[in-house]
């Protein structure tokens, strides 16, 4: 086999004031034709720096290469001057990114957007880069090019988008194709789609690919070989059956024992009162134009379910499903169109906002992104007193039952003075949800709060959910599109597609049993299904 | 699109309605006779009957009222008082200048400042980016009669290169006595848009190029300069068309102090002869044309962001 990238003690450092000194130190490996290498990695392991270094893309502010070299097909990229460098991309290797929707340009149709890669580095006419344009259109399975020629991102799915991405990427069929975590954006159905079309390219093409993930559900699926980095660093590496199999070193280990298993543990019936319920709950979205055009979807669509004190309830679904707008509209964050939502014995779906304001501290929801959902300009102890202030606890109170809070989820009262930024992603969940917990809810709401988090982390923060939903008595919802997180935390799931609640019943019966065939498929989809789940149904 | 432009054109209707009952209060409102007032200290008893006459102000306030609507919908804006010419003819002959200065200012302004802002965005942080925005600062400051009237000491006193003052029709008088009357006010009034705009664009370009698809281009392979032509300016464009489009309605403010300063008869030197000679008819007109054009320019720029930004439709 011969080597397409050869990395070779390459060391990137970051700049004095970061928190170690090197972004990757001393890493050596190599990529060959026709082989799939995953870099598996958590946040800040030096995954992502390595790949944007090869390219050239990464912030040559902060980030500085400093030792060693990165050969490809023997040229080295480190010493190549900037016009080399741009005929080595596109030319020889090309990228693609996490995220298909903000990697196309919004304003500028997608196949004029793959054709600028054929004006940078062809002669060709524009016939003939349009010619080729569909061609590449056609080679990622999208349909109808002609049409989609014109479109514009927006226009499109995220899959799509990313087929687009990847189209363009492969265009001038590079020998080497870096791929950055491209699947974590996307849905489960739509990733196993793409990683097959990776696949299916780079067999058919026999280039080398650079596959950047943090999931080694992933790994299991698409690699030859693994390379797990771990703070900059390479501390395992070898075919994929041996890491997988015959993890050598703790911190693969580990990564590998964190991956959730899909195989749900019983689970006792609970018995606890009806805390929150959904009796035929519709969201309708947009209206009906000036002369009865417009459109309109039914983004929830005649939903039912009943959560106990001490229950947990996932939902489960992909995007669009109609999840996150079942659950605000219980919290009536948005109000439902029509149906009921009872907390307690009350209905609050019509509720006027003074009448509802007594019953929001029973509703408290933690979101998905920790970075966002805390305010960066007030300390931790303000965010979690605020709510309990609002209804009038004295504030000294509220601090007392803040540092009680703290040490519940696991961090230190002193922790209440400083600010979100100070702290880990997982930190910050904790944050959150000692937040939720101040008001004294009975109801919890998880929206995919657990999603943004590294998968050790995840675990972490899955293992609190529970404890709290145990002590506090309290019926949680938890939204979710990770089938494996579902199968870890719920007692019953309730699976959607397009509004509407398709299968539902006590986790372990729906995943041995699944009857719709929607469930079946986002089973069968997730990743690392053969190497994972081995042993059930 | 085309019903909203409709709808965008019917909703200008009651605007304009409200304009005018602002207009036609601000005379009636005023204490004391309006007559006397306009008819100023030194007037004689005739003149002021006269005046009151002339105005319609001895019938009852709605009467006045919906006669002046009747009149305004037929394009008849009324009377000077002084030259006793329709308001609409005045403002007709003074268009002409007002119209080219405006147009001058902008295209010289979104020239230099469009190139200026995204390579102060480009470079930022280095001393490029520094000097636009010590540019920029500078240009919010300097009040335009002083910039003025330093330009014409300089550029056309000391070293003889430009007319000091006045206005050549391009359409009567040719080219290029025009270019050369224009370019001294031009400057002058672009120096605070140019600033403006400069940091608007840097602004945004700076925004737009941390984006995803910046750095996909670059993965292409594509050239620095054309990522910013392409990729970086026009995402960013919307907020520079914005800024462009409150600039030209400054704009239409500030040529009153330019059009004195270097003596072009336009609608700013019209504006400053009604009120110092209280010529009320002349400045509602005005208030009531200036208001249109305001108006028609918000309905353009907002036209102008569904083509810059295929996302956007109404």
């Amino acid at each position: 086999m011969t080597a397409i990238l050869e990395i070779r003690d390459l060391s990137v450092s970051l700049p004095p004031q970061a928190d170690r000194p090197f972004a990757i130190k001393d890493i050596t490996f190599e990529v060959n034709a026709g082989e799939i290498v995953c870099v598996v990695g958590e946040s800040g392991s030096g995954k992502s720096v390595t790949s944007f270094t090869v390219m050239g893309l990464h912030d040559k502010r902060a980030l500085t290469p400093v030792a060693g070299e990165i050969l490809l097909q023997g040229q080295n990229v480190l010493t190549a001057s900037d016009a080399q460098i741009r005929r080595l991309r596109g030319e020889k290797m090309a990228m693609i990114f996490q995220e298909p929707m903000t990697a196309l340009n919004p304003v500028v149709s997608v196949g004029d957007q793959i054709g600028e890669i054929l004006e940078i580095h062809t002669s060709l006419s524009a016939s003939e880069r349009k010619a080729k344009v569909i061609q590449a259109m056609t080679d990622v399975h999208l349909p109808d090019p002609e049409k989609m020629y014109r479109s514009y991102p927006h226009q499109l799915s995220g899959g799509q988008r990313q087929r687009i991405v990847i189209a363009l990427a492969l265009v001038l069929e590079p020998v080497l194709l870096i791929a950055d975590e491209p699947t974590t954006a996307l849905d489960v159905t739509t990733q196993a789609q793409i990683l097959l079309l990776i696949k299916e390219l780079q067999e058919r093409r026999g280039m080398g690919v650079l596959f950047i993930t943090h999931d080694f559900g992933v790994v299991a699926d698409i690699a030859d070989r693994v390379i797990v980095m771990q703070n900059g660093e390479i501390v395992e590496q070898g075919p994929v059956d041996q890491v997988l199999g015959a993890p050598q070193h703790p911190y693969t280990k580990m990564l590998i024992g964190a991956v959730p298993s899909m195989d749900p543990p019983r689970r006792e019936e609970a018995t606890g009162v009806p805390a929150l319920s959904a009796n035929h709950l519709d969201k309708l979205y947009g209206n009906k134009g000036m002369f009865g055009k417009g459109r309109v979807v039914h983004a929830v669509d005649d939903v039912n379910f009943v959560v106990r004190r001490g229950e947990t309830l996932g939902i489960v679904g992909e995007s669009g499903s109609g999840k996150s707008t079942v659950a605000r509209c219980v919290m009536r964050l948005i109000d439902p169109t029509s149906g009921e939502v009872l907390v307690g014995d009350t209905d609050i779906a019509t509720l006027r906002e003074d009448r509802l304001r007594p019953h929001r501290r029973d509703i408290q929801i933690v979101f998905q992104d920790p970075y966002r959902s805390l305010n960066p300009r007030r300390t931790v102890g303000q965010s979690i007193v605020e709510g309990p202030v609002n209804f009038g606890l004295d504030p000294k109170e509220a601090m007392e039952r803040a540092q009680r809070l703290m040490s519940i989820v696991g961090l230190a009262p002193e922790a209440l003075e400083r600010f979100p930024h100070q702290f880990s992603g997982g930190q910050r969940q904790r944050i959150c949800i000692a937040r939720a917990l101040a008001m004294e809810p009975t109801v919890l709401i998880a929206d995919e709060a657990v999603s943004a988090l590294d998968v050790s982390v995840q675990a972490q923060v899955l293992d609190l959910l529970d404890d709290v939903k145990d002590k506090f008595d309290l019926a949680m919802l938890f939204i979710t599109h990770d089938l494996r997180v579902a199968a870890q935390i719920c007692d019953r799931i309730m699976v959607m597609r397009k509004g509407v609640v398709v299968e539902s019943g006590p986790t372990a019966e729906v995943f041995a049993n699944p009857q719709h065939e929607y469930t079946r498929a986002l089973l069968a989809a997730a990743p690392g299904h053969r190497w994972f789940d081995k042993a059930p149904a | 699109m085309l019903f909203y432009i409709i709808k965008r054109i019917l909703m200008t209707i009651p605007v304009m309605v409200v304009v005018a009952l602002f207009v036609f209060l601000m005379l009636r409102l005023s204490p004391g006779d309006p007559a006397a007032v306009i008819a100023g200290d030194y007037a004689t008893a005739e003149d002021v009957e006269r005046i009151r006459e002339q105005l319609g102000l001895s019938e009852p306030i709605v009467v006045q009222f919906t006669k002046w609507l009747g009149q305004l919908v037929q394009g008849d804006l009324g009377t000077s008082i002084f030259s006793n010419k329709p308001v609409a003819e005045l403002i007709a002959q003074r268009i002409e200048p007002t119209m080219l200065l405006a147009l001058t200012t902008i295209l010289f302004s979104v020239f230099v400042a469009v190139p200026l802002g995204t390579l102060a965005a480009y470079r930022a942080g280095s001393w490029v980016d520094r000097v636009v925005m010590l540019f920029s600062v500078g240009g919010f400051s300097v009040p335009v009669f002083v910039l003025g009237y330093v330009l014409i000491y300089v550029l056309s006193l000391n070293l003889k290169l430009l007319p000091v003052q006045g206005y050549r029709s391009p359409f009567t008088e040719g080219i290029g006595p025009f270019l050369a009357h224009i370019t001294l006010p031009t400057l002058t009034l672009s120096v605070i848009f140019i600033a403006l705009i400069a940091r608007m664009t840097r602004a945004s370009v700076i925004e737009v190029l941390e984006e995803d698809y910046v750095r996909t281009a670059r993965s292409k392979g594509q050239s620095e300069f054309k990522v910013l032509l392409r990729h970086a300016l026009r995402n960013a464009a919307v907020p520079i068309i914005t800024v462009i489009g409150i600039g030209i309605a400054l704009l239409i403010g500030g040529v009153v102090v330019t059009e004195s300063v270097f003596n072009i008869p336009g609608l700013g030197r019209l504006v400053l002869d009604a009120v110092l000679a209280r010529d009320y008819p002349i400045i509602q007109g005005l208030i009531l044309f200036f208001s249109f054009v305001y108006i028609l320019l918000n309905l353009l720029i907002d036209l102008s962001y569904s083509l810059l930004d295929p996302r956007i439709r109404y």
